[in-house]
Protein backbone atom coordinates (compact mmCIF):
# COMPACT_ATOMS: atom_id res chain seq x y z
CA UNK A 1 0.00 0.00 0.00
CA UNK A 2 2.61 2.66 0.78
CA UNK A 3 5.15 2.01 -2.14
CA UNK A 4 1.98 1.88 -4.11
CA UNK A 5 0.99 5.84 -2.76
CA UNK A 6 4.76 6.52 -3.50
CA UNK A 7 4.02 6.93 -7.19
CA UNK A 8 1.28 9.45 -7.27
CA UNK A 9 2.83 10.91 -3.82
CA UNK A 10 5.69 12.21 -5.61
CA UNK A 11 4.47 12.44 -9.47
CA UNK A 12 1.86 15.69 -7.76
CA UNK A 13 5.09 16.39 -5.85
CA UNK A 14 7.22 16.58 -8.90
CA UNK A 15 4.40 18.40 -10.74
CA UNK A 16 3.81 21.05 -8.27
CA UNK A 17 7.61 21.52 -7.68
CA UNK A 18 7.99 22.13 -11.70
CA UNK A 19 4.78 24.35 -12.01
CA UNK A 20 4.79 26.00 -9.21
CA UNK A 21 7.82 26.19 -6.42
CA UNK A 22 10.48 26.42 -9.16
CA UNK A 23 8.94 29.49 -10.22
CA UNK A 24 9.44 31.20 -6.42
CA UNK A 25 12.74 32.02 -6.38
CA UNK A 26 15.04 33.45 -4.06
CA UNK A 27 18.15 35.41 -5.92
CA UNK A 28 18.27 32.59 -8.38
CA UNK A 29 17.93 29.57 -5.95
CA UNK A 30 14.25 27.34 -5.57
CA UNK A 31 13.23 24.72 -3.02
CA UNK A 32 13.01 20.93 -3.31
CA UNK A 33 10.25 19.93 -3.01
CA UNK A 34 10.63 16.54 -4.06
CA UNK A 35 14.01 15.97 -1.50
CA UNK A 36 12.01 17.57 1.41
CA UNK A 37 9.17 14.45 0.78
CA UNK A 38 11.77 12.05 1.19
CA UNK A 39 13.60 13.56 3.65
CA UNK A 40 10.84 13.43 6.15
CA UNK A 41 9.44 10.31 4.57
CA UNK A 42 12.51 8.53 5.56
CA UNK A 43 12.54 10.31 9.32
CA UNK A 44 9.27 8.24 10.07
CA UNK A 45 10.27 5.26 12.20
CA UNK A 46 7.87 3.32 11.25
CA UNK A 47 8.15 3.01 7.98
CA UNK A 48 10.31 0.69 5.90
CA UNK A 49 10.37 1.76 2.43
CA UNK A 50 12.18 5.21 1.47
CA UNK A 51 14.99 3.43 -0.58
CA UNK A 52 12.48 2.74 -2.77
CA UNK A 53 10.63 6.08 -2.64
CA UNK A 54 14.14 7.58 -3.06
CA UNK A 55 14.55 5.26 -6.61
CA UNK A 56 11.05 6.51 -7.63
CA UNK A 57 11.68 10.35 -7.10
CA UNK A 58 15.16 9.73 -8.81
CA UNK A 59 13.93 8.49 -12.14
CA UNK A 60 10.93 10.66 -12.05
CA UNK A 61 13.45 13.82 -11.48
CA UNK A 62 15.89 12.47 -13.73
CA UNK A 63 12.98 11.80 -16.38
CA UNK A 64 12.17 15.40 -16.22
CA UNK A 65 14.98 17.19 -15.67
CA UNK A 66 17.75 18.90 -17.93
CA UNK A 67 20.68 17.25 -15.52
CA UNK A 68 22.34 13.59 -16.06
CA UNK A 69 19.54 11.15 -14.70
CA UNK A 70 22.10 10.05 -12.27
CA UNK A 71 22.21 13.15 -10.59
CA UNK A 72 18.86 13.18 -8.57
CA UNK A 73 18.99 9.14 -8.36
CA UNK A 74 22.29 9.84 -6.33
CA UNK A 75 20.98 12.96 -4.28
CA UNK A 76 17.86 11.24 -2.74
CA UNK A 77 19.44 8.18 -2.16
CA UNK A 78 21.80 9.72 -0.24
CA UNK A 79 19.25 11.85 1.41
CA UNK A 80 17.46 9.18 2.38
CA UNK A 81 20.82 7.46 3.41
CA UNK A 82 21.19 10.61 5.90
CA UNK A 83 17.66 10.55 7.59
CA UNK A 84 17.80 6.75 7.79
CA UNK A 85 20.86 7.19 9.48
CA UNK A 86 19.82 10.45 11.72
CA UNK A 87 16.18 8.96 12.48
CA UNK A 88 18.36 5.77 14.17
CA UNK A 89 20.37 8.05 16.17
CA UNK A 90 18.32 11.30 16.97
CA UNK A 91 14.75 9.88 16.91
CA UNK A 92 13.72 12.22 19.82
CA UNK A 93 14.16 15.47 18.05
CA UNK A 94 13.06 14.69 14.38
CA UNK A 95 12.18 18.22 13.86
CA UNK A 96 15.96 19.09 14.67
CA UNK A 97 16.73 15.79 12.23
CA UNK A 98 14.84 17.19 10.01
CA UNK A 99 16.21 20.66 9.37
CA UNK A 100 19.71 19.01 9.47
CA UNK A 101 18.84 16.37 6.61
CA UNK A 102 17.28 19.12 5.05
CA UNK A 103 20.64 21.24 5.27
CA UNK A 104 23.08 18.29 3.93
CA UNK A 105 20.55 16.73 1.69
CA UNK A 106 20.43 20.42 -0.01
CA UNK A 107 23.92 20.63 -0.05
CA UNK A 108 24.91 17.84 -1.32
CA UNK A 109 22.29 17.83 -4.01
CA UNK A 110 23.86 20.86 -5.43
CA UNK A 111 27.32 19.93 -5.02
CA UNK A 112 26.59 16.91 -6.76
CA UNK A 113 25.04 18.89 -9.78
CA UNK A 114 27.66 21.82 -9.97
CA UNK A 115 30.50 19.19 -10.24
CA UNK A 116 28.62 17.28 -12.85
CA UNK A 117 27.85 20.16 -15.11
CA UNK A 118 30.77 21.57 -14.68
CA UNK A 119 32.73 18.30 -15.65
CA UNK A 120 29.83 18.01 -18.32
CA UNK A 121 31.72 21.45 -19.45
CA UNK A 122 28.77 24.10 -18.10
CA UNK A 123 30.71 27.15 -17.30
CA UNK A 124 29.08 27.55 -13.57
CA UNK A 125 31.20 29.39 -11.12
CA UNK A 126 31.32 27.68 -8.08
CA UNK A 127 31.02 30.47 -5.12
CA UNK A 128 28.31 32.52 -7.53
CA UNK A 129 26.68 29.01 -7.42
CA UNK A 130 26.83 28.62 -4.15
CA UNK A 131 25.79 32.08 -3.03
CA UNK A 132 23.12 33.06 -5.74
CA UNK A 133 21.50 29.40 -5.66
CA UNK A 134 22.41 26.89 -2.87
CA UNK A 135 22.22 29.03 0.16
CA UNK A 136 19.22 30.73 -0.97
CA UNK A 137 17.51 26.95 -1.42
CA UNK A 138 18.66 25.62 1.36
CA UNK A 139 16.93 28.70 3.43
CA UNK A 140 13.78 28.01 0.99
CA UNK A 141 13.62 24.09 1.95
CA UNK A 142 14.40 24.96 5.90
CA UNK A 143 10.91 27.08 5.46
CA UNK A 144 9.08 24.17 3.42
CA UNK A 145 10.85 21.12 5.94
CA UNK A 146 8.11 22.01 9.00
CA UNK A 147 5.02 21.40 6.85
CA UNK A 148 5.66 18.64 4.48
CA UNK A 149 7.12 17.13 7.66
CA UNK A 150 3.77 17.78 9.30
CA UNK A 151 1.89 16.31 5.98
CA UNK A 152 4.62 13.82 5.49
CA UNK A 153 3.77 12.20 9.63
CA UNK A 154 -0.09 12.28 9.19
CA UNK A 155 0.25 10.22 6.36
CA UNK A 156 2.99 7.73 7.56
CA UNK A 157 0.08 8.00 10.66
CA UNK A 158 -2.29 7.07 8.32
CA UNK A 159 -0.64 4.28 6.32
CA UNK A 160 1.10 3.32 9.44
CA UNK A 161 -1.17 3.06 12.15
CA UNK A 162 0.53 2.02 16.00
CA UNK A 163 -0.45 -1.15 17.03
CA UNK A 164 -2.25 -1.07 20.60
CA UNK A 165 -0.91 -4.00 22.94
CA UNK A 166 -4.25 -5.54 24.50
CA UNK B 1 -101.87 65.73 1.95
CA UNK B 2 -101.48 66.87 5.26
CA UNK B 3 -99.18 64.92 5.86
CA UNK B 4 -97.20 65.52 2.04
CA UNK B 5 -96.65 69.43 2.52
CA UNK B 6 -94.30 69.60 5.44
CA UNK B 7 -92.55 66.63 3.62
CA UNK B 8 -92.55 68.89 0.58
CA UNK B 9 -91.53 71.61 2.54
CA UNK B 10 -89.11 69.80 4.69
CA UNK B 11 -87.63 69.06 1.50
CA UNK B 12 -87.12 72.57 0.20
CA UNK B 13 -85.63 73.76 3.36
CA UNK B 14 -83.43 71.14 3.29
CA UNK B 15 -82.38 71.62 -0.46
CA UNK B 16 -81.95 75.80 0.47
CA UNK B 17 -79.90 74.55 3.43
CA UNK B 18 -78.00 72.96 1.12
CA UNK B 19 -77.63 75.58 -1.20
CA UNK B 20 -77.22 77.94 1.19
CA UNK B 21 -73.64 75.78 2.92
CA UNK B 22 -72.80 74.90 -0.79
CA UNK B 23 -72.63 78.95 -1.79
CA UNK B 24 -71.02 79.82 1.81
CA UNK B 25 -68.57 77.35 0.95
CA UNK B 26 -68.22 78.31 -2.27
CA UNK B 27 -67.54 82.33 -1.19
CA UNK B 28 -64.74 81.40 1.38
CA UNK B 29 -66.75 81.41 4.23
CA UNK B 30 -65.57 78.05 5.27
CA UNK B 31 -62.56 77.76 4.82
CA UNK B 32 -60.44 78.61 8.64
CA UNK B 33 -63.35 75.77 9.46
CA UNK B 34 -62.17 73.08 7.03
CA UNK B 35 -58.18 73.83 7.26
CA UNK B 36 -58.68 72.90 10.90
CA UNK B 37 -60.86 69.85 10.36
CA UNK B 38 -58.86 69.10 7.35
CA UNK B 39 -55.43 69.38 9.55
CA UNK B 40 -56.80 67.49 12.41
CA UNK B 41 -58.19 64.62 10.06
CA UNK B 42 -54.36 64.37 8.58
CA UNK B 43 -52.55 64.79 11.94
CA UNK B 44 -54.88 61.89 13.34
CA UNK B 45 -54.35 59.45 9.74
CA UNK B 46 -50.59 60.03 9.95
CA UNK B 47 -50.57 59.02 13.77
CA UNK B 48 -52.55 56.03 12.67
CA UNK B 49 -50.84 54.90 9.86
CA UNK B 50 -47.27 55.51 11.20
CA UNK B 51 -48.95 53.13 14.53
CA UNK B 52 -50.31 50.93 12.00
CA UNK B 53 -46.78 50.49 9.99
CA UNK B 54 -45.28 50.28 13.07
CA UNK B 55 -47.44 47.38 14.25
CA UNK B 56 -46.79 45.78 11.12
CA UNK B 57 -42.86 46.44 11.17
CA UNK B 58 -42.66 44.63 14.66
CA UNK B 59 -44.60 41.48 13.35
CA UNK B 60 -42.72 40.98 10.34
CA UNK B 61 -39.33 41.97 11.03
CA UNK B 62 -38.24 38.38 12.55
CA UNK B 63 -38.91 37.23 8.66
CA UNK B 64 -37.35 40.02 7.07
CA UNK B 65 -34.20 39.39 8.55
CA UNK B 66 -33.86 35.63 7.36
CA UNK B 67 -35.03 36.29 4.35
CA UNK B 68 -32.58 39.18 4.12
CA UNK B 69 -29.66 37.12 5.33
CA UNK B 70 -30.64 34.36 2.75
CA UNK B 71 -30.83 36.98 0.20
CA UNK B 72 -27.53 38.10 1.15
CA UNK B 73 -25.73 34.91 1.40
CA UNK B 74 -27.53 34.03 -2.51
CA UNK B 75 -25.71 37.58 -3.47
CA UNK B 76 -22.61 36.98 -1.81
CA UNK B 77 -22.48 33.73 -4.16
CA UNK B 78 -23.15 35.78 -6.50
CA UNK B 79 -21.05 38.51 -6.53
CA UNK B 80 -17.89 35.82 -5.56
CA UNK B 81 -19.12 33.71 -9.13
CA UNK B 82 -18.98 36.76 -10.64
CA UNK B 83 -15.64 37.80 -9.59
CA UNK B 84 -14.45 34.62 -10.35
CA UNK B 85 -15.68 34.71 -13.58
CA UNK B 86 -13.89 38.79 -13.61
CA UNK B 87 -10.48 36.98 -13.03
CA UNK B 88 -11.31 34.32 -15.87
CA UNK B 89 -12.26 37.09 -18.37
CA UNK B 90 -9.35 38.72 -17.43
CA UNK B 91 -7.14 36.28 -17.64
CA UNK B 92 -8.78 35.40 -21.00
CA UNK B 93 -7.98 38.69 -22.57
CA UNK B 94 -4.45 38.34 -21.44
CA UNK B 95 -4.32 35.33 -23.40
CA UNK B 96 -5.73 36.52 -26.05
CA UNK B 97 -3.11 39.34 -26.59
CA UNK B 98 -0.45 37.54 -26.21
CA UNK B 99 -1.49 34.71 -28.67
CA UNK B 100 -2.85 37.54 -31.02
CA UNK B 101 0.79 39.24 -30.83
CA UNK B 102 2.13 35.84 -31.62
CA UNK B 103 -0.10 35.31 -34.78
CA UNK B 104 1.13 39.03 -35.60
CA UNK B 105 4.67 37.76 -35.32
CA UNK B 106 3.98 34.81 -37.61
CA UNK B 107 2.43 36.99 -39.96
CA UNK B 108 5.06 38.97 -39.86
CA UNK B 109 7.37 36.14 -40.55
CA UNK B 110 5.91 33.98 -43.31
CA UNK B 111 9.03 32.44 -44.41
CA UNK B 112 8.82 30.26 -41.03
CA UNK B 113 6.22 27.71 -40.14
CA UNK B 114 5.14 27.80 -36.54
CA UNK B 115 3.19 25.78 -33.63
CA UNK B 116 2.45 27.36 -31.20
CA UNK B 117 3.05 26.15 -27.10
CA UNK B 118 2.18 26.68 -23.26
CA UNK B 119 4.91 26.81 -20.92
CA UNK B 120 3.95 24.34 -18.29
CA UNK B 121 6.65 24.30 -15.81
CA UNK B 122 10.13 24.55 -15.50
CA UNK B 123 13.18 22.26 -14.90
CA UNK B 124 13.60 21.20 -11.16
CA UNK B 125 17.20 22.32 -10.63
CA UNK B 126 17.99 25.65 -10.22
CA UNK B 127 21.08 25.21 -12.06
CA UNK B 128 19.03 24.65 -15.00
CA UNK B 129 17.33 27.19 -17.20
CA UNK B 130 15.24 24.62 -19.04
CA UNK B 131 11.41 25.45 -19.19
CA UNK B 132 8.54 22.53 -20.57
CA UNK B 133 6.25 23.28 -22.91
CA UNK B 134 2.95 20.89 -23.68
CA UNK B 135 3.47 19.61 -27.25
CA UNK B 136 5.78 16.97 -28.43
CA UNK B 137 6.76 14.67 -31.10
CA UNK B 138 3.18 13.98 -31.79
CA UNK B 139 2.84 17.50 -33.01
CA UNK B 140 6.01 17.19 -35.24
CA UNK B 141 8.49 19.04 -32.71
CA UNK B 142 12.04 17.66 -33.31
CA UNK B 143 15.31 18.11 -31.27
CA UNK B 144 17.42 21.28 -31.83
CA UNK B 145 14.33 23.42 -33.07
CA UNK B 146 14.29 27.22 -32.54
CA UNK B 147 11.64 28.69 -29.75
CA UNK B 148 10.50 32.47 -30.25
CA UNK B 149 7.89 34.61 -28.93
CA UNK B 150 6.90 37.80 -30.74
CA UNK B 151 9.34 39.85 -28.56
CA UNK B 152 12.01 37.78 -29.70
CA UNK B 153 14.60 34.80 -29.28
CA UNK B 154 13.71 32.04 -26.68
CA UNK B 155 15.87 29.31 -26.60
CA UNK B 156 15.96 25.75 -28.78
CA UNK B 157 14.00 22.60 -27.95
CA UNK B 158 16.76 19.80 -26.09
CA UNK B 159 14.78 17.29 -25.14
CA UNK B 160 10.97 15.69 -26.79
CA UNK B 161 8.29 13.10 -25.51
CA UNK B 162 4.98 12.42 -27.24
CA UNK B 163 3.29 15.07 -25.55
CA UNK B 164 5.72 17.67 -24.26
CA UNK B 165 9.23 19.11 -24.51
CA UNK B 166 11.93 20.66 -22.65
CA UNK B 167 13.41 24.03 -23.92
CA UNK B 168 17.10 24.90 -23.16
CA UNK B 169 16.55 28.88 -22.61
CA UNK B 170 19.12 31.13 -24.37
CA UNK B 171 19.55 32.23 -20.30
CA UNK B 172 20.88 29.12 -19.59
CA UNK B 173 24.33 28.64 -18.09
CA UNK B 174 25.27 26.41 -21.03
CA UNK B 175 23.87 28.58 -24.40
CA UNK B 176 25.51 29.95 -26.83
CA UNK B 177 24.45 31.84 -29.64
CA UNK B 178 26.05 33.37 -32.60
CA UNK B 179 24.79 36.75 -32.88
CA UNK B 180 25.25 40.21 -35.08
CA UNK B 181 25.03 43.43 -33.51
CA UNK B 182 22.75 45.41 -36.05
CA UNK B 183 24.79 48.84 -36.09
CA UNK B 184 28.27 47.51 -35.37
CA UNK B 185 27.89 44.65 -38.12
CA UNK B 186 30.74 42.63 -35.96
CA UNK B 187 29.81 38.96 -34.73
CA UNK B 188 29.42 37.76 -31.08
CA UNK B 189 28.94 34.89 -28.67
CA UNK B 190 25.74 35.10 -26.73
CA UNK B 191 25.72 33.56 -23.57
CA UNK B 192 23.81 33.00 -20.65
CA UNK B 193 24.62 33.21 -17.19
CA UNK B 194 23.30 31.53 -13.71
CA UNK B 195 21.40 34.85 -12.65
CA UNK B 196 19.70 34.79 -15.80
CA UNK B 197 21.28 37.68 -17.37
CA UNK B 198 22.78 37.73 -21.38
CA UNK B 199 25.94 39.12 -22.41
CA UNK B 200 27.59 39.31 -25.29
CA UNK B 201 31.50 38.06 -25.59
CA UNK B 202 34.29 37.47 -27.89
CA UNK B 203 33.36 41.33 -29.50
CA UNK B 204 36.47 42.16 -31.55
CA UNK B 205 38.58 45.08 -29.64
CA UNK B 206 38.77 47.12 -33.15
CA UNK B 207 34.61 47.61 -32.98
CA UNK B 208 33.10 50.39 -31.29
CA UNK B 209 29.83 49.18 -29.70
CA UNK B 210 26.94 51.39 -28.65
CA UNK B 211 24.37 51.26 -26.22
CA UNK B 212 21.10 50.45 -27.12
CA UNK B 213 22.56 48.44 -30.25
CA UNK B 214 20.39 45.54 -31.49
CA UNK B 215 21.40 41.86 -31.12
CA UNK B 216 20.16 39.81 -33.55
CA UNK B 217 20.67 36.18 -34.24
CA UNK B 218 23.86 35.12 -37.15
CA UNK B 219 22.63 32.04 -38.18
CA UNK B 220 26.64 30.90 -38.02
CA UNK B 221 26.80 27.62 -36.56
CA UNK B 222 23.14 26.12 -37.97
CA UNK B 223 22.09 26.17 -34.35
CA UNK B 224 19.22 29.11 -34.96
CA UNK B 225 18.31 30.90 -38.05
CA UNK B 226 19.52 34.49 -38.70
CA UNK B 227 17.38 37.84 -38.15
CA UNK B 228 16.00 36.48 -34.69
CA UNK B 229 15.63 39.64 -32.22
CA UNK B 230 17.31 38.75 -29.08
CA UNK B 231 17.95 42.57 -27.15
CA UNK B 232 19.69 45.81 -26.97
CA UNK B 233 23.22 46.24 -25.68
CA UNK B 234 23.04 48.32 -22.25
CA UNK B 235 26.54 48.74 -21.24
CA UNK B 236 30.29 48.08 -22.86
CA UNK B 237 33.67 46.20 -21.00
CA UNK B 238 36.33 47.28 -23.05
CA UNK B 239 39.46 46.43 -21.33
CA UNK B 240 43.03 47.05 -23.17
CA UNK B 241 44.49 44.02 -21.92
CA UNK B 242 41.75 41.36 -22.48
CA UNK B 243 41.69 40.22 -26.47
CA UNK B 244 37.72 40.72 -26.50
CA UNK B 245 35.13 43.30 -25.34
CA UNK B 246 32.05 42.29 -23.66
CA UNK B 247 28.95 43.68 -23.51
CA UNK B 248 25.30 42.99 -20.96
CA UNK B 249 22.24 42.62 -23.12
CA UNK B 250 18.84 43.71 -22.21
CA UNK B 251 16.62 40.64 -23.76
CA UNK B 252 13.24 41.54 -24.82
CA UNK B 253 11.89 38.56 -22.96
CA UNK B 254 11.37 38.52 -20.15
CA UNK B 255 11.99 34.53 -19.20
CA UNK B 256 10.61 34.56 -15.73
CA UNK B 257 7.01 35.23 -16.76
CA UNK B 258 7.10 32.75 -20.27
CA UNK B 259 3.44 31.65 -21.21
CA UNK B 260 3.06 31.03 -24.32
CA UNK B 261 5.76 30.27 -26.95
CA UNK B 262 6.53 29.55 -30.35
CA UNK B 263 8.19 26.59 -31.97
CA UNK B 264 9.47 27.00 -35.87
CA UNK B 265 9.14 23.83 -37.02
CA UNK B 266 10.86 24.28 -40.71
CA UNK B 267 14.37 25.39 -39.21
CA UNK B 268 16.44 22.27 -39.29
CA UNK B 269 19.74 23.07 -36.73
CA UNK B 270 22.92 21.63 -38.53
CA UNK B 271 25.10 19.69 -36.50
CA UNK B 272 28.34 20.54 -36.80
CA UNK B 273 30.19 18.79 -34.28
CA UNK B 274 31.59 15.74 -36.42
CA UNK B 275 33.44 18.80 -38.48
CA UNK B 276 35.39 20.29 -35.44
CA UNK B 277 38.72 19.33 -35.02
CA UNK B 278 39.74 16.92 -32.27
CA UNK B 279 43.13 16.83 -30.54
CA UNK B 280 45.09 13.78 -31.99
CA UNK B 281 46.09 10.89 -29.41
Amino acid sequence: MAILIAIPTLLIALMLQSAVISRINLLSGSADLVLLILAAWALQGRIKNAWQWALIAGALVGFVSGLPWFVPLAGYLLVVGVARLLQRHVWQAPLLAMFTVSFVGTLFMHLLSLITLRLAGNPLPFGDSLSLITLPSILLNLFLAIPVYSLLRDLAGWLYPLEVEA
Amino acid sequence: MRQSFPRSLQTIVITLVAFGLVALALGGYFSSLSNSISQSVVGAQTWISSRYLAVVDFLTVPRDVASMRQRNTELEAEVARLQTQVIELQQQVTETQILSALVDFARANPENTYKAATVIGRDPSPFLRYVIINIGSNDGIRRGMPVVTDQGLVGRVDAVTANASRLQLITDPASAVNVILQNARTEALLVGSITGDLSLDMISQDVTVQLGDVVLTSGLGGGYPPNLLVGQVVSVRKLDYELFQQAAIQPLVDYNQLQFVMVITNFKPVDIAPLIPTQAP
